[in-house]
Order: C-alpha cells, then structure tokens, then sequence
C-alpha cells in the first residue's frame, strides 16, 4: 500500500516537472495510436458498413472472421508484424522493424476488427430503419453506404474510441515489433514494462496513472464535442 | 469538420515516421543490461564522440540471438558463451569479443527457511533449496542467466524439472519479472548482480549466496555476419565494437548503483 | 426494384382503361400458410387521389409496398407505366428522417435524386416554404414533433417532383392540427399532377380526400368505386357495412 501512495505522488509529480523525457513518451504514444486508429477507422468503417448491408459470397466467412480477430492477443499480432517486417522476413526491403511505423502497422491490425465489427452492429441497427426509404429513394449502394455511416457517426465515434482504448493501451504488440528503444519506439506502455521488470513500481504505477489521465481526457473531449455536434447538428 | 480532424492528425505523424536521417545502429542485447542502467551511462558517450546512435533492443539472451540471427540487428550484446560461439559458428556473427563480466547471486527471502550460510558451492546451495522444497523461481526463458542456472542444475544430478509446477516455478519471464515474482512468492531465484543492484523491488530479499567461481557472468560482443545479413552496418557496428573494447572499458568501470560497481570490465 | 414484377404496360383501346397506370392481376401473398393477399386485382388510373381504405391488417400497406417494388407478389402480375415506376416517392405511417438537420435531410434527397447542386438550393428553399418549416430549417430533424417530421417526410418525397406519391396511413399518428397539414400538402401535391395512392383506416379521412376507393378486405378487393358513389351508394356488402361504422370482420 506503500508503493500505491507513493505512486500517486510520483505520478503527480511527473505531471507537474512533465520532463522531456516523459513528454516524448507521451506524445509518441498518442501519435502512434492516434496514426493506428484513424488508419483502423478509414478501414473499418467500410468494412463494417459492408458487412452489415453488403450482399456478396464470403459476407458470413467475413462476418466471422472479423469478429474472432477482434480477440486476438497482442502478442501473435506482434509476432506477425516482426516476422513480416524482419530482415529475413518478406517486406525486409522497407526497413520498417523497430520503427514507430511498424507499431501502427500492428495496432492497425488489433485496431480494426474491433472497429468493423463495432460498425457492422451500429450500421446494421441503423439500417432496419433506413431500408425502405432509401431503397424507394433508389440510392445507390455506395450512397447508401455513406448515409448509414455518416448518420450513425455518434456511434462510430464510441467505435473509434474503443479502438483507442484498445491500442492506447496495448503492450505486447509494440513492444516486439518496436523493440522499446529509449527515445525511438518507447512509449507509455513499453515504458510501463519496463520499470516494472526494474522493480520500479511505484514509477510504473505512476506511468500508468499518467495514461489513465491521458486516456480520461481523451474520451471526455471527444465526448464533450460529440455532445456538441449533437445540439449544432447540420451537414 | 470531421475531415479537419483527419487531416491534423495525419500531419501531426508525419514527422516522426521521416526522422532517424542520422547513422544508426541496432545493438540486439540482454535485458539484465538494460535495467541496470548501463546503456544509459555509457551510450550518450560513444554517439558524442562517433555521431552514430546506438538503439538497444532489450530482450532475453535467447531471443537477442534469434533476432540477431533474422538479420534485425548489427551487434549481439549478450552473456551467454556457448550460445554465442554457436550463433558464430552458424555463419551468423564475425567474431565474439570478450566485453565485461560480473556475477550470478541467488537471491532469497532474508529470513528463508534454507540457510545457505555455510554453503561453499553453488551446486551446493541448489541441492539444500530442492531437498528443503523451498519455491525457486527459474527463468524458463532459455535466456542467458536461464542457461547458466541449467548448467549448475546438471551439477546438482538433480532435475528439477519433474518438480515444475512445485516448488520450482518456470515464470516464463524476463529477469525483472522473474524477480517480482521471486519477491512476491518469498521464492529463491538466480540473477545476475548488476539487475540485482538496480532492482528497486527487492523488500525483504537479499542475497544468499554469491562467491562461487561458477557463478562468473561474462558478457560478449559480436558484429553480425555481413556474408549473412548483407544489410549490417558493419564500420558503424566495428566502431561501437572497437570503443566498447578501448574507450568504453572506463566508462563501462565507472557505472555504479548506490556506490557498487555494477559491470568489470575484461576486453584486455 | 423487382423487375420482372414490373411488366411494360399493354396500352388499352377501351376508353374506360385509356389512362391506366397501374394494373395489377390475381396478386397473391401468403406467409406461413397465411393468405395475406388473395387475388388482388384492380387498375388504377390518372389523375386524382386514390384511396386504399380499409380496416387494419386488411392488406392495404402491402399492395403500397408492392407498388413501390420493396417487395414482390408470390404470384399474379403487376404493371406499372415505366415512367411512373422511375419517378415514385413513399411516406411512411412512422416518419423515417436522418440524423441531421432539416435542411440537410433535403439536400440528402436531392442529392440522391440527382439534382445539380447548383438547383439545390432553391428547391431547398421552396420545399421549406412549402412544408412550413422555413424556421426549423438548422434543426436536427430527430427534434422535430411527430407532424413536423411528417411535413418533413413529405418534402422529401415531393423533392425531386415524383409522378406517383404512395402515403402509408401518413396521419395515423398525428393530431388533427398536423393531419390537415399533410392533407394540404397532398391535395397540392395532386393538383399539380402527381398522382397520389393513399393507404387509410380512417373513412372521414377518404372521404374528404379520395376520388376514387379501393377497399381492401381481408387480402381482397371488396370495391373499386368513384368516391362519389362510395360515399352514397357502396356496391358491395363490405363497404356498406364499413360506412355504417361496423367492424368488418
């Protein structure tokens, strides 16, 4: 219980010297997961949309598919990615092993089946509503599409923030695909590990408050601004 | 507007995804290394001097080398000898240069029911831990410190394998974790001292045996074979190499933890 | 839209059908061994307001919805003029509008009918005035009260200016106040030429708006008649029986 209170002492001290060190930490963090999310989103969202009111051969197998890999731990994801991206794997030639860039790439794939299927269900809901009139409207496929997806943005918005959570927090991924080298692809949570196995524990636990917060803040901002898209809303 | 967002966001990765123009070179090591503090004393000091930017991938021995082998690397930094002449006689790594040692401990509750006191060896010590059933929390990692406590058990003639799930308790983990868990479970475990020192977490535990010439912890260098990984910086891996050999014996001396000298250096 | 349900439409010489539109021939649907229509058959013609009456659950919404191609018949033969079938609007009894502004939701119709952005604009503009709603044009459309969301609907589906204008029971919800709205709007809608076909339970609501009548009686065609003589003298047994006020059963 020492170390507890002492943790959030630390963790308010961090933020008040808020370090260099620290700040790059942080901010690699919310860049990295923030690049991952929004590339997970430009995926997921057609691809749930697609699932909830696609007709096509393999929609099922898809269906299934997307909602098992939203399971999928970390640490395989991670092993994918650096088997990929090794020097003696297939896409060597792109130097991207140990790189932020190869971090995104593995939240990307933890990030999106979590935000398709999240989609699939919202567009899906959406659509027992909307079906007929825009049939009887004759909109086409991809209008129909981007009028489900564009409506139930208030939903997807809490899509997108699951998936941040998701990958705001993951360790096992980036750490093997990142390599947790200080002032290159450390971020929070590779941080975290690290002073854990240090038998820092009061400064990991401070590191993981500081994400906490990070995290608290980030979910209420974007609450407040879906909240206020809600009572402004227009095209 | 929600466009807008898109767009700043995406602008706001841009610069770190073009950054790392300098030289630099990637050093596959142990972890025990790495949470003593040592990179962090020493580095700053080589990339002053030579402009090259040393990144450290910290895992267990076991997967350095495998790593290493995969081309995902330039220098193997590592303490495990056998393990390393292998990689080198693999056709992996040039040559493995001796860098520093220092030693294994075992490491134990203060008040633990075995007392390792008059214990001269540490085969010795092993034998009274199995015989008194005490928890012992082993690596199980085929790291180099995992190795090393391998080879004392085969000294021992006793296998504690048959007893994993026991009182011999295979964490899995990296050295820090496995401390934790040694700490939390009142568990005997062997480590090397350096991580020892760091570690902030020890509580109760202190070291219960230490002294035995089997217990030298000796860490090597070695470059990645270029006929093998022909992506290898060599002249920038040869360099970090060669400083590690000559100027980085002294600051290597010079990093201590509360006063005690964690690494000794023995490249001459 | 069900094409093969859809058939070119054989152009009569009887005078009597010259201007027929739709015409639909023994229409069955049943589910789960349910005969939800048996043998629907009538011709409906321009101009004017057709009125599908009838009690609840007689099938009046699924002759609408077989009209409007969201569903097809198991068997029997509908046709529908192809001009008339490319230019068809529905509103529902529940009024269906997206989660965004008033403005915007006609902008989406619009949009989708193809109407130059450069013509949007104003026709924004005159639906809103022509559906009252000129003030409420920034507000979220979910906001909206049930009849403004009806008005609504119904500028929707006058937006892009359709030849046919099928009403699913669009007052049945609303109160008196907000039925005469959209009952001024159809009637505007019809005297400009759409032809209307509106599905109700309600028989003051056919008789103030219907030139002719479909009544619609446990999946079947009870009677076609101009409103005039409905009103007065019902040809068949269930339509007397209906105007007296008695449940059909």
């Amino acid at each position: 219980m020492q170390d507890l209170w002492g943790s959030f002492q630390a963790a308010f001290a961090l933020i008040v010297q808020m370090d260099a060190d620290l700040a790059e930490i942080v901010l690699l963090s919310l860049q990295v997961t923030t690049a991952a999310v929004l590339i997970a989103c430009l995926l997921g969202f057609p691809l749930g949309a697609l699932l909830a009111v696609g007709r096509f051969p393999g929609r099922a197998i898809l269906s299934v598919l997307t909602n098992a890999t939203m399971g999928l731990p970390p640490v395989v994801v991670g092993l994918l990615v650096y088997l990929m991206l090794s020097q003696s794997g297939p896409f060597a030639v792109l130097n991207l092993l140990y790189t932020p860039t190869a971090m995104i790439i593995a939240q990307v794939i933890l990030v999106t089946p979590i935000v398709a299927a999240l989609t699939a269900q919202v567009v899906e809901d959406l659509n027992v509503e909307y079906d007929d009139l825009l049939r009887v409207m004759g909109a086409s496929r991809l209008q129909t599409v981007t009028t489900l997806l564009w409506d139930a943005r208030a939903s997807l918005m809490t899509a997108a923030l699951a998936g941040f959570g998701r990958a705001f927090a993951e360790v096992g991924a980036v750490m093997i695909v990142g390599g947790n080298i200080n002032h290159v692809t450390r971020v929070m949570t590779t941080a975290i590990a690290l002073e854990t196995s240090k038998g820092a524990l009061a400064l990991a636990l401070a590191l993981g408050i500081v994400l906490l917060m990070i995290s608290i803040l980030i979910n209420a901002s974007l609450m407040a601004l879906r909240s206020s898209t809600r009572t402004t809303a227009h095209a | 507007m929600m466009r807008g967002t898109v767009l700043a966001a995406v602008v706001a990765a841009i610069p770190f995804m073009s950054q790392a123009a300098d030289e630099f070179i990637i050093v596959q090591s142990t972890t025990s290394t790495q949470n003593s503090g040592l990179y962090d004393a020493i580095l700053p000091r080589f990339t002053q001097s030579s402009g090259i930017e040393v990144r450290v991938v910290a895992v267990g021995t076991g997967q350095a080398l495998k790593n290493a082998a995969n081309c995902d690397g330039d220098v193997l930094l590592v303490h495990a000898k056998e393990a390393e002449e292998q990689f080198i006689a693999d056709g992996y790594g040039l040559q493995r240069h001796r860098v520093m040692y220092n030693d294994f401990v075992i490491v134990g509750p203060a008040n633990g029911p075995v007392d390792l006191k008059n214990t001269t060896t540490a085969a010795e010590a092993l034998r009274a831990i199995a015989q008194s059933q005490t928890p012992f929390a082993s690596r199980g990692d085929d790291s180099g410190t995992h190795k090393k406590e391998q080879a004392l058990w085969s000294s021992t003639d006793l296998d504690p394998s048959d007893q994993s799930g026991t009182w011999y308790r295979e964490t899995g983990s990296g050295m820090g974790a496995t401390l934790n868990i040694a700490v939390g479970m009142d568990a005997y475990a062997l480590t090397d001292r350096a991580t020892w020192l760091a570690f902030e977490n020890k509580q109760n535990h202190k070291i219960q045996f230490e002294g035995d010439p089997a217990l030298f912890n000796q860490y090597g260098v070695t470059l990645v074979n270029p006929a093998h990984c022909t992506k290898v910086k060599i002249e920038a891996g040869a360099e970090f190499i060669n400083w590690l050999l000559t100027d980085g014996q002294d600051a290597i001396a010079r990093h201590t933890k509360d006063g005690e000298q964690l690494f000794f250096p023995n490249a001459r | 839209m069900p094409e093969n349900n859809i058939l070119p439409f054989r152009q009569s010489d009887d005078p009597n059908t010259r201007d027929v539109i739709i015409q639909a021939e023994d229409l069955y649907i049943s589910r789960a061994d349910r005969n939800l229509l048996s043998g629907v058959s009538f011709a409906i013609t321009q101009p004017g307001i057709t009125t599908l009456l009838g009690p609840n659950g007689a099938g009046k919404s699924l002759i609408l919805r077989l009209i409007a191609g969201l569903m097809m018949a198991d068997s029997g033969r509908l046709s529908i003029v192809p001009s008339i079938s490319n230019s068809l609007a529905l509103v529902f009894q529940t009024p269906v509008v997206l989660r965004r502004s008033v403005h915007a939701n006609l902008n989406h119709a619009l949009k989708i009918y193809g109407t130059p952005k450069s013509e949007r604009v104003g026709r924004i503009a005159e639906l809103l005035v022509l559906a009252d709603l000129t003030s409420l044009a920034q507000t979220p459309a979910k906001r909206l009260s049930g009849g403004e969301k009806q008005r609504l609907a119904m500028a929707r589906a006058l937006a892009a200016r359709p030849k046919l204008l099928l009403l699913d029971e669009p007052t049945a919800s609303l109160d008196p106040h907000a039925t005469a709205a959209i009952e001024r709007l159809t009637r505007s809608a019809a005297a400009s030429g759409t032809k209307v076909i509106l599905v109700t339970h309600d028989r003051m609501q056919a008789e103030r708006m219907a030139d002719d009548v479909l009544l619609v009686h446990r999946g079947r065609i009870a009677e076609h008649t101009p409103a005039t003589q409905f009103f007065e003298a019902p040809t068949s047994e269930e339509g007397r029986t209906f105007l007296t006020g008695q449940i059909l059963l």
